[in-house]
C-alpha cells in the first residue's frame, strides 16, 4: 500500500490552501488526522509507558436499564436560546451541537427543538389521531390501533426554516459553535405508518386538496399541508432512531414530511382536517413566510434548499498545529440526494470535490470529507453543495440580495470559516 | 358472540371497503361531537367562525390584562412579536402583515395567552382581533368584529404574497 509521507509538500494537492486528493482517504494516509483538533488531543499522562490505569484494576459498574453518555461527555449538550425568557420562557430554540458529533444520525437527546409553546405532557392512552373534514369516513385512531399498522423506516433530516438565522441577519458574524449557528437541524431514522395508508382508509374526497395538521400541544399548532405531499412520502412517525419518539419530538406521534421546513412536521399530531384550500394558519401567514427585497412576500415555501457546512474544523475550535487534517462536514437538500460537495481552502479561488460518505440518501444528511494539509497560515475554508436537481448553494451576498434585510428564514448560503495564523477558527462572511 | 361469529365479523371487517389495501382498517368512526374546535381552522372566507362578536374598546381592556406583558403596552413594544406595526422589532406584525383577518381570531382563540391557551371566550377573541386591527388602522375604532364582518376585512398586505407551492411545488424557492 502506498503510504503518504509526513511532508505535505509531496502530497497530491488538488486545490489551493493545502486541499489534498480525496483518494488519500482510502489509503489511510490521514487516518486520525482529524483527531488532532483541539479538544481531542491525547493527554500526556495517558501516554506514560507501562502504567496500569485504575479502571483496569477494579470490577466494572453493574448493568443499567437505559444507557447514558460517558460522564466526560456531559458537556455535549444542545445550546438553548430562550429569547423571551422573562415573559415567555416556553418559547425556545435548542441547537444540535454538530461540531461535537460525527457520522450523520443525531442522537435522540440532542435532536434540535423549536418550541412556540413549550413541551406538552401527553397521556399516550388518551391521545388520538383524528382524520376528518372532506373525507368519506371520519376516523380516529389510538396508539394501540396504530401499532398494528405496517410501518416503514426512512432516514431524513429535519431543519427549522430559521436555522442559521444569526448568519442571515447579524451585520457582523457571531462567534459561536455549530450548535448556535447551524444547530436547528438534525437527522434521524424515523419509523412509522405511511400517511397514504391512513388517508386511504378515511378516503379523502377529490375536493380535499389540503389537510390542516394540528398538534396536541397547548397552542394547538396548525399547518396546512398539500394532500399530494402527504400521499407521496408523508409519514405518521412513532419511532425515532428505534425508540418511541421523545416528548420533545412529538410523543406519541408526529407528522414527518421529508424535505419540508421543520414547522410543518407537526409534533404531537392529533388531527388531520381535509379542506378545499389552505387555512392560512398563523404560522403560514406570518412566522414562516419570507419578505423579499422588493417588499413583497412568498408563502408556502415548503422545501428546504441545498446546504452544507464544514463541522470539523468549525468556529470556536482551535487547530493544534500545522500538518494533516481531515476536513469533515454535512450536506443536505430538501429536494433530493446530494450530488456533490466542493471544498475550498483559499476563500473560493479554487475548489476540490470532497468524498461523500455513503449511502447518500435523499433528504438526509450526507457527510463529506477531504484531506487537508494546513500549512499554519491564514486560510479560508468553504463548502458548496449541489443536489440532484442541480441546485447549488448561493453565496451569502447573493442570498441577501433576494430578501428583505429582516428575513432570516430559509438561509442556505455558503459558510466560510477563517483559520487564523495561530489556528483559531472563526465565523466569517465571505 | 361465538368464536365463529367473531371470526366472521373480523373477516368482514377486513374485506369491507373501510379497510385500506395496506392497513388493517382499525380506524374508529369519529362523530362531529367528538371533534374539538381546534381540530379545524377558521377559513379566510369566514367558514367556521362562531356566533358572537366584539369591539376594540372591549378588546383594549382584555389586551391590557392578558396580552401586554408579552406584546407591549400598545402592541408595538413587544418583546414577543408585536402585533401592531410598524414597529422596530418584528417586520411581520399580525394585524397588518397577515393576509387574512380570520387568522387573528382563530389563533387568539386556540393559542393565546401562552400560559392559558383556549381560556378566552369567542367574544373575547373577536374583541382582541378588533383591538389589534383597529390599532393597525385596518378597521375603525368602533367597528364590531363578528362572523359577518371579520372575513370582509381587507388586510393591506393580502395581495402582496406569491404562492410558491402553486407556482413551483416542492422545488425550493
Amino acid at each position: 500500500m502506498k503510504r503518504a509521507t509526513d511532508h505535505p509538500s509531496v502530497l497530491d494537492h488538488v486545490a489551493g490552501g493545502g486541499l489534498l486528493n480525496r483518494r488519500l482517504l482510502l489509503q489511510g494516509a490521514v487516518a486520525g488526522g482529524g483527531a488532532a483538533l483541539a479538544g481531542a488531543t491525547m493527554p500526556r499522562a495517558a501516554r506514560a509507558q507501562g502504567a496500569i490505569p485504575e479502571w483496569a484494576t477494579v470490577a466494572g459498574e453493574r448493568a443499567r436499564g437505559y444507557g447514558m453518555p460517558a460522564e466526560a461527555e456531559a458537556h455535549v449538550q444542545r445550546a438553548i436560546l430562550e429569547p423571551f425568557a422573562d415573559v415567555a420562557p416556553q418559547f425556545s430554540l435548542s441547537g444540535t451541537p454538530h461540531h461535537r458529533l460525527r457520522g450523520t444520525i443525531t442522537p435522540n437527546g440532542l435532536h434540535f427543538e423549536v418550541h412556540h409553546g413549550g413541551r406538552p405532557n401527553i397521556d399516550p392512552e388518551r391521545h388520538r389521531l383524528m382524520i376528518h373534514g372532506l373525507v368519506e369516513r371520519p376516523l380516529q385512531f389510538d396508539l394501540g390501533a396504530l401499532e398494528r399498522y405496517p410501518m416503514v423506516t426512512a432516514t431524513h433530516f429535519l431543519e427549522c426554516s430559521g436555522n442559521s438565522l444569526f448568519n442571515a441577519i447579524m451585520p457582523d458574524p457571531m462567534q459561536a459553535g455549530c450548535d448556535l449557528l447551524h444547530g436547528l437541524l438534525s437527522n434521524t431514522e424515523w419509523t412509522g405508518i405511511p400517511m397514504n395508508v391512513l388517508l386511504d382508509e378515511a378516503g379523502v374526497k377529490p375536493e380535499g386538496r389540503w389537510l390542516v395538521a394540528t398538534g396536541g400541544d397547548g397552542p394547538s399548532l396548525a399547518r396546512s399541508i398539500p394532500v399530494e405531499k402527504l400521499m407521496e412520502d408523508g409519514m405518521l412517525a412513532l419511532y425515532q432512531n428505534g425508540e418511541r419518539i421523545r416528548p420533545e419530538q412529538g410523543y406519541p406521534m408526529r407528522l414527518l414530511l421529508p424535505g419540508f421546513e421543520g414547522n410543518m412536521n407537526v409534533k404531537w399530531l392529533t388531527s388531520l382536517w381535509a379542506t378545499d384550500a389552505p387555512a392560512h394558519t398563523k404560522h403560514e401567514s406570518g412566522e414562516y413566510t419570507e419578505i423579499l427585497a422588493d417588499g413583497s412576500s412568498v408563502k408556502f415555501t415548503f422545501a428546504m434548499g441545498v446546504k452544507s457546512v464544514i463541522t470539523h474544523p468549525s468556529a470556536t475550535m482551535t487547530m493544534s498545529g500545522s500538518g494533516l487534517y481531515e476536513l469533515s462536514g454535512i450536506a443536505w437538500s430538501g429536494a433530493g440526494p446530494i450530488r456533490k460537495v466542493e471544498v475550498s481552502a483559499d476563500g473560493g479561488a479554487s475548489w476540490a470535490e470532497a468524498e461523500l460518505q455513503g449511502p447518500v440518501l435523499p433528504r438526509a444528511l450526507t457527510r463529506f470529507r477531504l484531506p487537508w494539509a494546513w500549512e499554519g497560515a491564514p486560510s479560508l475554508l468553504m463548502s458548496r453543495a449541489e443536489d440532484a436537481t442541480g441546485a447549488v448553494q448561493p453565496t451569502r451576498e447573493a442570498w441577501k440580495a433576494r430578501y428583505d434585510a429582516s428575513n432570516f428564514l430559509h438561509y442556505n448560503a455558503i459558510q466560510a470559516w477563517q483559520i487564523t495564523a495561530n489556528g483559531e477558527v472563526q465565523n466569517v462572511y465571505a | 358472540m361465538s368464536t365463529r361469529n367473531l371470526l366472521a365479523a373480523a373477516l368482514l371487517a377486513v374485506m369491507s371497503g373501510a379497510a385500506s389495501a395496506e392497513g388493517p382498517g382499525l380506524g374508529q368512526p369519529l362523530s362531529d361531537e367528538e371533534i374539538p374546535f381546534y381540530a379545524r381552522y377558521v377559513m379566510p372566507d369566514g367558514r367556521g367562525l362562531p356566533e358572537g362578536g366584539g369591539t376594540a374598546a372591549t378588546g383594549s381592556a382584555i389586551y391590557a390584562e392578558k396580552c401586554a406583558t408579552c406584546h407591549g403596552a400598545t402592541g408595538i413594544e413587544g418583546p414577543v412579536m408585536p402585533p401592531v406595526g410598524p414597529n422596530d422589532i418584528w417586520a411581520k406584525p399580525a394585524g397588518r402583515y397577515w393576509p387574512y383577518a380570520t387568522t387573528l381570531f382563530d389563533y387568539i382563540r386556540r393559542a393565546m395567552p401562552l400560559d392559558a391557551p383556549k381560556s378566552l371566550s369567542d367574544d373575547e377573541a373577536y374583541a382582541l382581533a378588533a383591538f389589534i386591527l383597529a390599532a393597525n388602522g385596518v378597521i375603525g375604532e368602533g367597528d364590531t368584529m363578528d362572523a359577518e364582518s371579520l372575513p370582509k376585512v381587507e388586510m393591506p398586505n393580502r395581495d402582496n404574497f406569491l404562492d410558491v407551492w402553486a407556482k413551483q411545488g416542492a422545488t425550493p424557492w
